[in-house]
Formats: C-alpha cells, sequence, structure tokens
C-alpha cells in the first residue's frame, strides 16, 4: 500500500440515535479509483457525504495527505462531489454550470471560457454550451455534472451513483468513459454504487459496506473469488446457500454426507471454520448440472449434490434451472435445458464453492428431499406457468 | 344538422346530437362568470362617467367629465393620496421583504423547534378583528409619536403583509432543493455566495408572487391607515371612503379607478420581471 492521500480512521457517523457508519477506516492512495459498494441504507452514501462535509462524523478524522479536513466546510475541502441527481443549477447554461468553480476562484472570464470550452470537448458536449440543464437528455446532464466538477480541478471526485439514472445500454458506455478520463487526469475517485459490475469493472479497490461497517475491501478479482463472509459472497453473486455439517481436518475442510449431498473433501486455502453446521454458497454458473445416471455414484471432484429439476428458463446466454435440493431451492446455469421434473446431480468445484461458518440459529442440514412422484413432475412440465 | 349515421344504434345516435348542444351549458357558465367579474366593475366605470344618475333610471341622464376635472383640482388632493399610498406600499414591500427572505430561509431550511408556531404567530394580527388591534397599535403609536407619520402607516401595513411575505418566502425557500445548494458548496462557494448565486435567483419567482401580495394588500388597506394615518397621511382608501360616505359615487368611483392604476402598473412590472424564464421553474 503507497503512502494515503485520502486517509478515513475510525470514522462514525449518527442521525439522531440511529449509528449509520461505525468505524471506518479506510486508506486511499492518490489516483487510486475506489468503489463503496453495498445496498440502499449501507451507509454508503453517508461516507461519501461525510467524506465532502455535508455530514459530520461524532468521532473520527479525514485527513488529506497531512491536512485534517474533519471540520472543514465542504467547500474548503478541494474535493468535488457529483450528485446523484446531477443537481445542475436550472438558471444556468451548460457553460455557466462547467465555470462557476473557477468563476468563484476569479479566474479570468477568458481563461474561465478556454476551460469550459476544453471540458466540453472532452466530455462531448460541445455546441450545447448555451442550453439550459432542461433542454438536455439525462446523458448530457450526467455528463455538464461530471464537467462541472472536473473544471476545478479537484484533487479528489466523489461520484455518489452518477449512473443509476441512465438508461441501462448508456450507463455501459459512460463506466468506460469515466474510468478512461479518471485515469488520464489521475485523480483520486471514490465512487459510490449498488451495482456490483459497475464496481467491478470501475474500481481499483471495492470496498463493501454492510450496515454501517465495512464488510470486506479488495481488488476486484479477490472480492468476487475470495469473499470472506457469507453476505459479501451473496453481494458478490453467489446467492445459492446450502447449510451443510462438516469441519476443518487438517489441511483440507471436510463436509459430511447428508440427506442430498455426498461427502467431500476440499482444500481448506486458509479458511478458518469452527466446525458443526457450514454455510456453503456458489454462483449459478459454478456448478455443473447432469442427469442422474442410473449407476449413481458417481464420485466427482468437489461438492456434489442430488435434486431436482424444478423449472427452467431462458434469461439469455445460458439455461436457468431451478433445482431443489431438499427443501432449499437453488439455481443453476447450464449451455443445455434439462426439463423439469428431471432428477439432477449438481457438481460445483471446490475453488468455486465459498465455505463459512453458518450463522447462528441457521436451520439444521437440508432434509432429504421428498422423492419426486413422476406425476407431479408432469404437471410441473406440463404447467403453462 | 342533416347529416345521418347509418348503422348506428340509436342511443348513440342521440348522444352525438346532443354533443352539438355542448355550447350551450358552457356559454351560459362563461356568460355567468364574466357577468360577476365584469358587471360591477361596468357599473364603477359609468358611474365614473355620469353627470347625473337618480334611481328609476337604468342608465345615466347624461354623462360628462366634470367630476374628474374635480378629483383632479388642486383642492381635490386625490394626488397626493395616490403619491402616499404608492410609497406606503413600496416601503411596505421593501421591509417584508428584507424580513421575509432571511425568515422564510431559515424557517425553510433550518431545523428550528416550534417551526409551525412561528409561522402561525404571523397570522395572529389577521386572527383577531382588525378594529381592536389597529385601535391599540394607534394608542401606543400616539405615545410612541409614530401616528400621522408615512413609517407609522407603513409599520401597520406590514403586521398585514409580513404574513404572506414570510409564508410564501418559505414555501418559495422550501422548493430549492437544497442538492442545488450543496452543489455549489462542494465547487467551492461560501454559504453566502450559495444563497446569492443559487438559492436568490432560484427562490425569486415566489419572492416576487410575495411582493405582488404585500403590494396590494397595502394599497387596498383603510382600517390600520384610517386609526394611524389619518387626516395628517391622506390615502386613495380614505378618500374613497369620506366620497362614497358622502354619497359622492361619481368621486368615488374615479378614486376607485384612479387605485387600479399603481396595482395594474406593478404586476405588469413584476410580470414582466417573471416571465423571462424565471416563472418556469416555480417550484423547481
Amino acid at each position: 500500500m503507497p503512502q494515503p492521500f485520502l486517509q478515513i480512521d475510525t470514522i462514525s457517523v449518527s442521525y439522531g440515535k440511529n449509528r449509520v457508519l461505525d468505524g471506518i477506516d479506510l486508506d486511499i492512495a492518490k489516483g487510486e479509483f475506489i468503489a463503496l459498494l453495498g445496498s440502499s441504507g449501507c451507509g454508503k452514501t453517508t461516507l461519501l457525504r461525510t467524506i465532502a462535509g455535508f455530514a459530520m462524523p461524532v468521532s473520527g478524522a479525514i485527513r488529506i495527505g497531512s491536512r485534517n479536513v474533519t471540520t472543514l466546510p465542504p467547500d474548503k475541502r478541494g474535493m468535488a462531489l457529483v450528485f446523484q441527481s446531477y443537481a445542475l443549477w436550472p438558471h444556468m447554461t451548460v457553460a455557466q454550470n462547467i465555470g462557476y468553480g473557477l468563476k468563484l476562484r476569479r479566474v479570468p472570464a477568458r481563461d474561465i471560457a478556454i476551460t469550459v470550452a476544453e471540458t466540453e470537448r472532452l466530455l462531448g458536449l460541445t455546441g450545447l454550451s448555451h442550453r439550459k440543464p432542461a433542454e438536455l437528455s439525462g446523458g448530457q446532464r450526467q455528463r455538464v455534472a461530471l464537467g462541472r466538477a472536473l473544471a476545478i480541478n479537484p484533487e479528489i471526485l466523489l461520484l455518489d451513483e452518477p449512473m443509476s439514472n441512465l438508461d441501462a445500454r448508456i450507463r455501459l458506455q459512460v463506466r468506460h468513459e469515466i474510468r478512461a478520463l479518471q485515469q488520464k487526469l489521475g485523480i483520486t475517485t471514490v465512487h459510490v454504487t449498488h451495482d456490483r459490475e459497475e464496481a467491478m469493472v470501475m474500481a481499483d479497490r471495492i470496498v463493501i459496506l454492510n450496515a454501517g461497517r465495512i464488510a470486506q475491501e479488495g481488488r476486484p478479482e479477490t472480492v468476487y473469488n475470495h469473499p470472506q463472509t457469507g453476505f459479501v459472497a451473496a453481494f458478490m453473486g453467489a446467492e445459492n446457500r446450502l447449510i451443510l455439517s462438516g469441519g476443518e481436518d487438517g489441511d483440507v475442510i471436510a463436509i459430511a454426507a447428508g440427506a442430498s449431498n455426498a461427502a467431500c473433501r476440499v482444500p481448506r486455502l486458509g479458511r478458518v471454520l469452527s466446525g458443526g453446521q457450514i454455510e456453503a454458497r456458489f454462483r449459478a454458473e459454478a456448478a455443473t448440472i447432469a442427469e442422474m445416471s442410473p449407476g449413481g455414484a458417481h464420485q466427482g471432484e468437489g461438492l456434489v449434490l442430488s435434486g431436482d429439476v424444478v423449472d427452467v428458463s431462458y434469461p439469455g446466454g445460458l439455461w436457468r434451472h431451478t433445482v431443489r435440493i431438499g427443501t432449499e431451492m437453488i439455481q443453476v446455469d447450464a449451455p443445455r435445458a434439462v426439463p423439469p421434473g428431471t432428477a439432477v446431480r449438481i457438481t460445483i468445484a471446490p475453488d468455486h464453492l465459498f465455505l463459512f461458518d453458518a450463522p447462528a440459529g441457521s436451520p439444521p442440514p437440508a432434509q432429504p428431499h421428498p422423492v419426486p412422484v413422476p406425476d407431479e413432475a408432469r404437471v410441473l412440465e406440463a404447467s403453462p406457468f | 344538422m342533416s347529416i345521418t349515421f347509418n348503422g348506428l344504434p340509436a342511443s348513440l345516435q342521440a348522444s352525438l346530437r346532443l354533443s352539438h348542444l355542448w355550447w350551450v351549458p358552457r356559454g351560459l357558465l362563461l356568460g355567468l362568470l364574466a357577468f360577476v367579474i365584469f358587471g360591477p366593475l361596468t357599473n364603477l366605470v359609468l358611474w365614473t362617467v355620469a353627470e347625473r344618475w337618480y334611481f328609476p333610471n337604468t342608465l345615466p341622464i347624461s354623462y360628462g367629465f366634470s367630476f374628474w376635472a374635480r378629483v383632479f383640482s388642486p383642492r381635490g388632493n386625490a394626488m397626493e393620496a395616490l403619491g402616499n399610498s404608492v410609497l406606503v406600499a413600496v416601503l411596505t414591500v421593501v421591509l417584508a421583504l428584507a424580513l421575509a427572505i432571511p425568515a422564510g430561509f431559515a424557517l425553510a431550511r433550518l431545523k428550528l423547534p416550534f417551526r409551525g408556531l412561528i409561522l402561525i404567530a404571523f397570522l395572529l394580527p389577521q386572527a383577531f378583528p382588525n378594529l381592536p388591534v389597529y385601535v391599540n397599535i394607534a394608542r401606543v403609536f400616539y405615545q410612541l409619536g409614530l401616528n400621522g407619520t408615512i413609517l407609522g402607516v407603513v409599520l401597520v401595513h406590514m403586521t398585514h403583509g409580513l404574513v404572506f411575505a414570510v409564508w410564501i418566502a418559505t414555501a418559495a425557500f422550501s422548493a430549492v432543493d437544497a442538492e442545488l445548494e450543496q452543489a455549489a458548496r462542494s465547487v467551492g462557494a461560501s454559504a453566502l455566495r450559495t444563497f446569492r448565486d443559487i438559492t436568490l435567483p432560484l427562490a425569486m419567482p415566489g419572492l416576487m408572487a410575495s411582493a405582488i401580495f404585500v403590494f396590494l394588500e397595502s394599497l387596498d388597506e383603510f382600517t390600520g391607515s384610517y386609526f394611524v394615518g389619518a387626516p395628517d397621511i391622506n390615502m386613495l382608501p380614505l378618500l374613497l371612503y369620506t366620497a362614497s360616505g358622502g354619497g359622492n359615487y361619481q368621486i368615488a368611483s374615479i378614486t376607485a379607478l384612479v387605485l387600479l392604476v399603481p396595482s395594474i402598473g406593478f404586476m405588469l412590472v413584476v410580470e414582466r420581471f417573471l416571465k423571462s424564464d424565471v416563472l418556469s421553474k416555480v417550484g423547481h
């Protein structure tokens, strides 16, 4: 970790009696792009607003370099915030919006015009100088908001879900535009989002927040492939969840045979489990599906589950199967559709299987699932819904 | 109407025929509305040019402008009253807005305790019957030496005007999105600069609307002007009262017409100011 540039030191924020952020610690290097990722209400926007100076922490400090800015008003922090709503001033033109920060700094009008023209060119807004925000499309407004922040050449750029109001196709394009611009200008950036993919493709480092605390931080591929908690695993797309029994056994984790799964041993990879009940999580695309062969006892690598297909749909690319394992339902993607009612074997490779201590109060390991009654299966198959 | 609708059910044909008669109720309604609005005004205009008009006659017996000469004669003091009225109204607007802008901003933005109570407090002078309130104000003003001064009348008019000014200003500032102000702070504007460059221009249509209300209220105000101003400060409504009380409808009507001039003039000025793309931003 290089010398931290923006340092967030055990920040806690409360709204009344409600503690929104609880001891957040985060060091950000100069030029780094950080994504704050979390579901709504996790405190990510509050953290951004605290960095910007619009929310006061009850404890902790924020430093830029060696400068403590915790009690400074927002206009003295050298940061620029891009709002989710864009917050463009409706009574000013595009050029006035972009140039306002420079006007405040008493930059001569001629230089302002040059910077504004340059910013407009950079963001593809050329020719829109004299329009009012009401006369712009959503994407154009978003770029004006970005241009207004960039024009003052801030040390730190703060982005509050700037793409959530754009339609999906523009969003994909803007992601890359913002990322490329950030790299070109080398601005330290903190980006708040609830979109996992957006955070993954844009950020150098992802910080996942949950209930006012940092759940995990790291490079996108680390967080994606090595989630440290069940929450992070779920947030990174491993929505399938089963409770199994087992525990550590030297360098491996041994999972005991259950009603719907065979016994298996997977490498420990530094994981620490206290034993007893295990929460297993995996992504729909990490599992493979195979029709149950009459021979039965296939002993594959990784966790093997038996179940039956309940539903199948085609979201595009792969077929998505809903499979019943005992009383649980899981999603499994496969290149080929398996009709509902089929008894199947699901295999999850060891490096795609995330194992955690089951939280207290989890239901006991999967009960044996009811033997599929052929009639029932046929009804499901024939059902138009 | 001889068009036939072959193949259409009878009920539909009937309703189509009925739809041609829609203008009848609509026309009646609009006519009634026009009469309610313009009827009294027509009567007023007729009175201003009537030389003689007695009871059984529907229209004046003879027309002329002799009463206009009397109103505008040097002894008629209509012009003095007009000047006083406009001066008082302008001063009332300026003072009321000077108070309402900071008060409205504070009420809209700060988390003040008893915010509702403070807003209600401005309504209090209106909650009581005007007469006892103004009689007592006149008594206090007499002791302070404010009776019979322009300032005294302005202050009385403000008790009236502040309700509109503060309430409308509070609404106007509330309608300005706080994020617009935060965006200005974020690019380096101080709190004061933000207010000047962002908040005030965006709240301006609402503030202008409150100015119209205060101005018109002040121009019309009678009771307070009578107790605090008369007889030293002559105002148009007082002139109107004296003329109507004396049964001189011509002079009263001409005075009323004169009273319309500053009202309409002020509305035109403000409307012109509002029109330039600001009006479209009301509540934006």
